[in-house]
This record gives C-alpha cells, sequence and structure tokens, in this order.
C-alpha cells in the first residue's frame, strides 16, 4: 500500500464521517438542553435536496449550503413550535418530521434526480483534477471536513466552559429549577433546536453538494438515526460522538477497499458493516450505566409548562 | 404592629395581595411588613398559602391584585431576576440545584454576574468560611449529603448579599445539630441587617429564632404576634382555626411475636444517586411501633423496596414475615403473606390518580374475597371503600371521586384505611403525614397507634424526627445504609439521636 492509498483512505474516512458529526453534534447541543428531536435524518434529506436545488437554481454552493442549514432550521422550528409552544410528545413528533422528510424531500427533488454538479472540493480547488494525486487527496479535504474535525473541540468548549453553555447544560439538568432561578427555559431550547436542525440540514447538503455531488432519492439512508444513535452512545460528549463518526467512515470506506482487493463479501453485508460496527464498538464503550446515567440530561424529553 | 414604630421603611411591605388559581383563592388581601434585620416568621398549614406568597415576593409568580414596596417604594417582581436585582435571596424547600453540576457551577448560574468559576470558587470559600458553611466548590452536588446542599442554596444567596433571605422550611431535612448551626447563622445574617422571612409550621423553632410572626389560613392573614411571648400551643390554634385535641396516652400492649426481621439485609444503589444498604438488621413485634429516623437520602427508598418486595432481596433469608422467609418473593407475595405497606409516594407508588377510590382500593385486595374467580365484586369492594371513607373522615366526594381530586391528607387517610382494611401483620409506613395538615396526621397517627393496640407489627420510615419521637416505641437511626441498633425511645436524647442521624456515633 503506497502513501497515495493510505491518503486516499484516511481522506474517505474524515469525508464519509463529516456528515455524521455535523447532525449529530446539532443533536447533541439540543439533547444537553433536553428537546430530544427524533427528526434529524428528515432534516437531513430536506438539508440535503433543499441545498442541491439552491446551488443549482443560483449557481452557488456557498448559497446552497446556507439554504441547507435555514431549511433544516425551518424544519426543527415546526418540531419546535410542536413540541416547546403546544407541549406535544417530542418522540412522536420528531419521527413524525422524519417521515415528512422523507416523502417532502422525494417530491420537491423528483426534477432534480440524476443531475451531475461539481462538488466541493473542485469549487475549491477549481484545478482539482489536475493536481498530482497525493495534492488531490489532501485537497479532497474541503471546507466542510475542516468544520466537522474543528466543531466537537468548540462545542465541547462552549459546553463546558462558557457561561451560555452552562445554562444550556442547567435548562436540560432540570427546567424546573432553571426556571425557578430565572432563566427562559423555552427560549434556550428553542435556540438549541434550531441550532441542531441547521447542523442536521449542513450535514444532509454535505452529503448531495461534496459527498457524492448529485441528488439521488433517500440518500441520507440511515445516517440520521446513525448520528442519533451516536449522540446516546457518545454519553453526550463532542469529542467521543466525533471518534464514534470517524469509526463509522472507516469501516465505510474500509469495506468499499475490501470489495476492491477482492475480498468476497456479500454486499449487503457490506452496507450494513458500518452501522453495525459503530453501535458494537459504542455499546461495548458506553457499557457502564452509571456514566450513561450520569452524563444523560436529566429532563431529556420532559415537557415543560411554565407556571403563570 | 412592631415595625410600624420605626422610623426607616421597612425593608418589605406587602399590601393587599391576592392570587387567584380558577376557583381556588391561593392568596386574599395579604398584608406583611419585614423590618431591616429582621427574623420574621411566616406560619400556616400545608395548603394555607405561604409558598404562593412566597414566590409572589420572588417574582416567580404575578399577584392579581395588591402592591410590593420595597424600602418604601412600590415595585414589580416580574421574575426571580427582578427580586435578586433588588437583593431578594431565597432557599427552596425542594432544593433547586442541578445534580449533575458542581457547586460552583450551581452558584454561578443562580448569580447575575459573569465572573469565571475560578475567581468565583475563591469568593464561594471566603464566604463559605465567614458563615461556617464548609463546602467544596469542586464536588458535583449529586455527592453532597441533604445538609451540605442546604449549605449550597444559602451561599448562592449569601454571595448575592442579599437584603432579604427567604428561608422555605429549611429545617425539615435536617438533624438537630445541623439545625442549631443554621440558626447561628440566622442570626449573624440578621445581626448584620439581613431581613430574614423565615417560613415553617414548626412552632417550637419560630418561638426560639423569630422576632415577629405573621399567621395564614386559608390564604388569609388571621394573627400577627411576638412569639417569644405567645404560647406555642395558642400560635396553633391561630394556625389552625381550633384548638388542637392533646392526643390520648398510649396504651402499651404486651409485645407479641416477631412479625417482621431483616437479618443482614444488604441491596446495592439502584441508580447513581442512591444510597446502598448495608447489612441492616431489625426485629419488629406484633403490637409496636418501630421508627426508623435518619436524613433523606441515606437508603430510607432501598429499604422500603426491599422490604416491601418491589425489590427482592439477594437471600431469602434476609427479610422474615411471620416467620417465614420471603426475601426472594415479590410484593404480592408479601402482601398475601400480610404485609401491608404506605409508600412515601401517594400518587405514583400507593394510588393512581386517574382512578376512582373504589378502583384504588383494589389494587391491593386483589387477593380477597373483592376479586373472587377473576371476576371483580364492584358493590363489595364499593361497600369497602365507603367504609373507609366513613372511618377515616376521608373528605371525597363519595368513593367514585378519582384519587386525584382528594387532597394530600385526605388521601392519606384513605390510604392508610385500605391498607388497614386487609388486617395485615405488619404495615410500613413511610413518612406518613408528609405534606399532611395537622388535623389529618392527628388522625392518622391515632390510626397508627390503633392498628399497634390491635396486634399488628407498625414500622415508620420517617425523616420527621418529632413524630418518630411522639408515636414510637422504639427508635433506630438509618445512616449511610447502616440501621443503628434500635433503642427504646424513653431512653434516648435528642442529642445521642441527632449524632447519629449525622453518622458521628458509634456507640449505641
Amino acid at each position: 500500500m503506497d502513501e497515495v492509498m493510505i491518503a486516499a483512505l484516511l481522506v474517505a474516512t474524515l469525508r464519509a464521517a463529516a456528515p455524521l458529526v455535523l447532525a449529530g453534534l446539532g443533536e447533541l447541543v439540543c439533547e444537553r438542553a433536553g428537546v430530544l428531536n427524533l427528526g434529524v435524518e428528515g432534516m437531513m434529506l430536506v438539508g440535503a435536496v433543499v441545498g442541491f436545488a439552491a446551488t443549482i437554481t443560483t449557481g452557488s454552493v456557498w448559497l446552497g449550503l446556507v439554504a441547507a442549514m435555514l431549511a433544516g432550521a425551518a424544519m426543527a422550528g415546526v418540531f419546535a413550535v410542536l413540541t416547546l409552544g403546544l407541549a406535544a410528545n417530542q418522540v412522536a413528533s420528531g419521527l413524525a418530521l422524519t417521515i415528512f422528510g422523507v416523502g417532502f424531500s422525494a417530491l420537491f427533488g423528483a426534477p432534480y434526480q440524476g443531475h451531475p454538479i461539481p462538488g466541493l472540493a473542485s469549487v475549491v480547488f477549481p484545478d482539482l483534477s489536475r493536481a498530482a494525486p497525493l495534492v488531490q487527496q489532501v485537497l479532497l479535504i474541503d471546507p466542510l471536513v475542516w468544520l466537522a474535525l474543528a466543531a466537537p473541540f468548540v462545542v465541547a468548549r462552549f459546553l463546558d466552559r462558557s457561561r451560555p453553555g452552562l445554562i444550556l447544560r442547567a435548562v436540560g439538568e432540570s427546567h424546573e429549577v432553571a426556571h425557578a432561578l430565572g432563566y427562559k427555559v423555552l427560549r434556550i431550547r428553542t435556540l438549541a433546536t434550531l441550532f441542531g436542525g441547521a447542523m442536521a440540514g449542513l450535514g444532509g447538503a454535505y452529503l448531495s453538494l461534496a459527498y457524492t455531488p448529485m441528488w439521488t432519492e433517500n440518500m441520507v439512508s440511515g445516517r440520521g438515526w446513525i448520528a442519533l444513535a451516536l449522540v446516546v452512545f457518545s454519553t453526550w460528549k463532542p469529542v467521543m460522538l466525533a471518534l464514534g463518526a470517524f469509526l463509522f467512515g472507516f469501516v465505510t470506506i474500509a469495506g468499499f477497499q475490501a470489495e476492491a482487493w477482492g475480498i468476497p463479501l456479500a454486499p449487503n453485508l457490506l452496507a450494513t458493516l458500518p452501522y453495525l460496527a459503530t453501535i458494537l464498538v459504542l455499546v461495548l464503550i458506553s457499557r457502564d450505566t452509571l456514566r450513561l446515567k450520569l452524563n444523560a440530561p436529566a429532563a431529556l424529553g420532559k415537557p415543560f409548562h411554565p407556571a403563570g | 404592629m412592631a415595625s410600624s414604630a420605626r422610623l426607616a421603611p421597612p425593608r418589605l411591605a406587602l399590601r393587599g395581595i391576592g392570587k387567584r388559581f380558577g376557583v381556588t383563592v391561593a392568596n386574599d388581601g395579604i398584608d406583611l411588613t419585614v423590618a431591616a434585620g429582621e427574623i420574621h416568621a411566616l406560619l400556616g398549614e400545608n395548603g394555607a398559602g405561604k409558598s404562593t406568597l412566597v414566590k409572589i415576593i420572588y417574582g416567580v409568580q404575578q399577584p392579581d391584585e395588591g402592591e410590593i414596596l420595597w424600602d418604601g417604594v412600590p415595585v414589580t417582581m416580574g421574575d426571580p431576576n427582578a427580586a435578586r436585582a433588588l437583593g431578594i435571596g431565597m432557599v427552596f424547600q425542594h432544593f433547586s440545584l442541578f445534580e449533575t453540576l458542581t457547586v460552583a457551577e450551581n452558584i454561578a448560574l443562580g448569580l447575575a454576574s459573569r465572573e469565571p468559576i475560578a475567581a468565583l470558587s475563591g469568593r464561594i470559600a471566603a464566604t463559605a468560611a465567614r458563615y461556617g458553611l464548609a463546602v467544596d466548590p469542586g464536588r458535583p452536588v449529586h455527592h453532597l449529603s441533604v445538609g451540605e446542599r442546604q449549605r449550597v442554596e444559602i451561599l448562592r444567596c449569601l454571595l448575592q448579599e442579599p437584603k432579604l433571605l427567604i428561608m422555605d422550611e429549611p429545617t425539615s431535612v435536617l438533624t438537630p445539630q445541623e439545625v442549631e448551626g443554621l440558626f447561628a447563622m440566622l442570626r449573624r445574617l440578621a445581626a448584620e441587617g439581613c431581613s430574614v422571612l423565615y417560613i415553617s409550621h414548626k412552632l417550637a423553632e419560630i418561638q426560639a429564632l423569630c422576632d415577629d410572626a405573621t399567621v395564614l389560613r386559608a390564604g388569609r392573614v388571621v394573627a400577627q404576634c411576638n412569639p417569644r411571648t405567645t404560647s406555642p400551643s395558642h400560635m396553633a390554634e391561630m394556625m389552625i382555626g381550633r384548638a388542637l385535641a392533646a392526643a390520648p396516652p398510649r396504651v402499651q400492649s404486651a409485645p407479641g411475636a416477631a412479625v417482621l426481621v431483616a437479618e443482614g439485609l444488604s441491596l446495592p444503589a439502584e441508580d447513581p444517586f442512591g444510597t446502598a444498604l448495608r447489612a441492616v438488621s431489625f426485629m419488629l413485634r406484633g403490637g409496636e411501633i418501630l421508627g426508623i429516623a435518619g436524613v433523606a437520602g441515606n437508603g430510607q427508598k432501598a429499604l422500603l423496596a426491599a422490604l416491601t418486595g418491589e425489590r427482592p432481596a439477594p437471600r431469602a433469608e434476609d427479610v422474615t414475615l411471620a416467620g417465614v422467609p420471603v426475601g426472594r418473593k415479590g410484593a404480592a407475595a408479601r402482601r398475601r403473606a400480610g404485609l401491608a405497606a404506605v409508600p412515601e409516594e401517594r400518587l405514583g407508588r400507593s394510588a393512581v390518580a386517574e382512578l376512582s377510590l373504589t378502583e384504588n382500593a383494589l389494587l391491593t385486595g386483589t387477593e380477597g374475597d373483592f376479586a373472587a374467580h377473576g371476576f371483580v365484586r364492584f358493590p363489595l369492594l364499593r361497600r369497602f371503600a365507603r367504609g373507609v371513607i366513613d372511618t377515616f373522615k376521608v373528605v371525597a366526594a363519595g368513593e367514585a371521586a378519582t384519587a386525584g381530586s382528594l387532597s394530600g391528607g385526605n388521601m392519606q387517610k384513605f390510604i392508610i384505611g385500605r391498607e388497614m382494611g386487609h388486617a395485615p401483620k405488619v404495615l410500613i409506613a413511610a413518612h406518613p403525614t408528609w405534606g399532611v395538615d395537622v388535623g389529618a396526621a392527628q388522625a392518622i397517627h391515632q390510626a397508627l397507634r390503633d392498628m399497634a393496640a390491635g396486634g399488628v407489627g407498625v414500622l415508620i420510615i420517617s425523616e420527621d424526627l418529632d413524630e418518630i419521637l411522639s408515636l414510637c416505641d422504639r427508635i433506630a437511626v438509618l445512616h449511610g445504609g447502616v440501621l443503628s441498633p434500635a433503642q427504646a425511645v424513653g431512653t434516648v436524647t435528642i442529642d445521642e439521636i441527632g449524632l447519629l442521624m449525622g453518622g458521628m456515633a458509634h456507640a449505641a
């Protein structure tokens, strides 16, 4: 195996993990504030299709990314109105959000199906295809991958060290106490939910604009659920979540690589492997139920009615 | 009024405060004056409107009518931040702390300033030393004892240099020694000029601590008095609205055979904030009342679960009920063997809020005549429920009323009546009068005494030391999951019990 190949493997791993890191971090912040949004898959799909459509319409991939974040946040906004404003059940509302996202993205994306566009990396570096192989691999680490590498540390620092982060954790820990201390529980939770939606939209758009630059129906294919699982198994720790996402990316790429080397693997097994491996490893890591209970936001998924 | 003689305007004055929730009048035309440096008692039964009034003062709720004057100036407390900005601090009855956060983080959340945690920790340590409130700023709150948690709450208030400190039933969770420390701290604070609004229904404490007292009943101010010169029985009368009959002396029956025995009972904690039981042993005889005292969070939950069968014990011989080892048996089997239990949470563990009283009566009576051949015999059940309601004077709209519609005291009377109706050999009651008004508490205590007189073994698990001392024949103390040997109530002093509750005494 030469260095180009190793570089290719590593870069492909990072690229496969980036959407999980982005969407997962959004959900993590949302859950630390006490809101359980199971609509990640739906928000990613809508982000993917809206980002793609906006890129084709405006001709700018950057505007596409912004549109994807707004679309994800809009979906989360609907969720926030239902669960925070009207105190609807979070689990049911989140599932409905995913079902809606699947249907809406298929309908809205039908005209764009199979329409090729240049990927994010070749937009940033137009001479990508003429670069030397090793340089080409390095340049494939596009701005969103860099973001996915830096964001876990930024989010961890925000949650653990900053005052707004402390308030956010406090709201997720006990909304009654936070309310009694005079914090605006619903406003803080709404902001966290919108952030989660925007990050899910961005993660979805990474798939349609950078990872495989085109729109295909249901292209998120369960990554939103993996992002949700990563949040729990990482025991709500941003850096752990990123490590889990990189593991998922690595197994995905290693599977393809094994196929390329002629190692016989049933295609179904190959498709299942990353999900299986990620869940398995994370379950083993988070076996310690004590730590899981200590880190879990105590008010997660519980509706809050401020008393008049 | 004592404060009217002073020249400066009072620190806090309420004029005609009213608050309604639907048809319920929580506060009605309440006037209250607290002078600077005064310790003022707010006295009243559960449901008298104390909590609502305090929430209005602290800005958690808005009054429907009336005005609040602060240093003589009318103010509006839109939210707790506004109250804190004026210099009002509050220590809640149910602690408002975040379990997983550290002491310093918890305190930072209660302060308006944005100083970094490191600098704050220094200030916390300094203030803690000044008032004798030792606590480590870096520890997570779930590692702290109940007394330490209260210190964190108080520190959070003191760091804001309050001019008025509100204490809501602060001593119900403390050992007698901790209460002394708290009083010394409050007196020092008052001497420095801070006013204290002290909410309680414990008359002896109010007499020892407070300069002035306002008595609330059914949402209105019924009296204002000087607690140092007013007799406790007179204050109790004002609080309840009628004279309280003295409890008849307990008829001591000859202790019968052992009905409930725990032998080296150990049980791991169920959750990270719980306490494990460590080799708990005691023997309860028929006809006696054994009290288990202790500060909350010292293993009471695990002990109750292990005795009732909610969580089976590791070995069958850990728990013996009427001579039969039942340690591995579940709750239903133990009930069949003659055990009745009244858990702490009325709605959720003892009764279902949405079901009628008749249906709730069935919950623990499925083995008897009520459900012969798998069919519920509703006429019989209704008669049983009606009997309980009549015998215990439960205030309810008949046996078809839902459990959720009853007040806490009436629900508790119904539950105890239901358990007594099944003619148990052993009755376990946890905090039987928690949140119950004085009249109902007296009725419940009398029912428990009557049961013991009838030969039933009664086990009381309670944080209220006064309750245990007045009710029980023998007392044991649970601390850190270890149970002290039981002693006859007459032979042990409050100080000794307090030391055991604080885990500081090993002699017994």
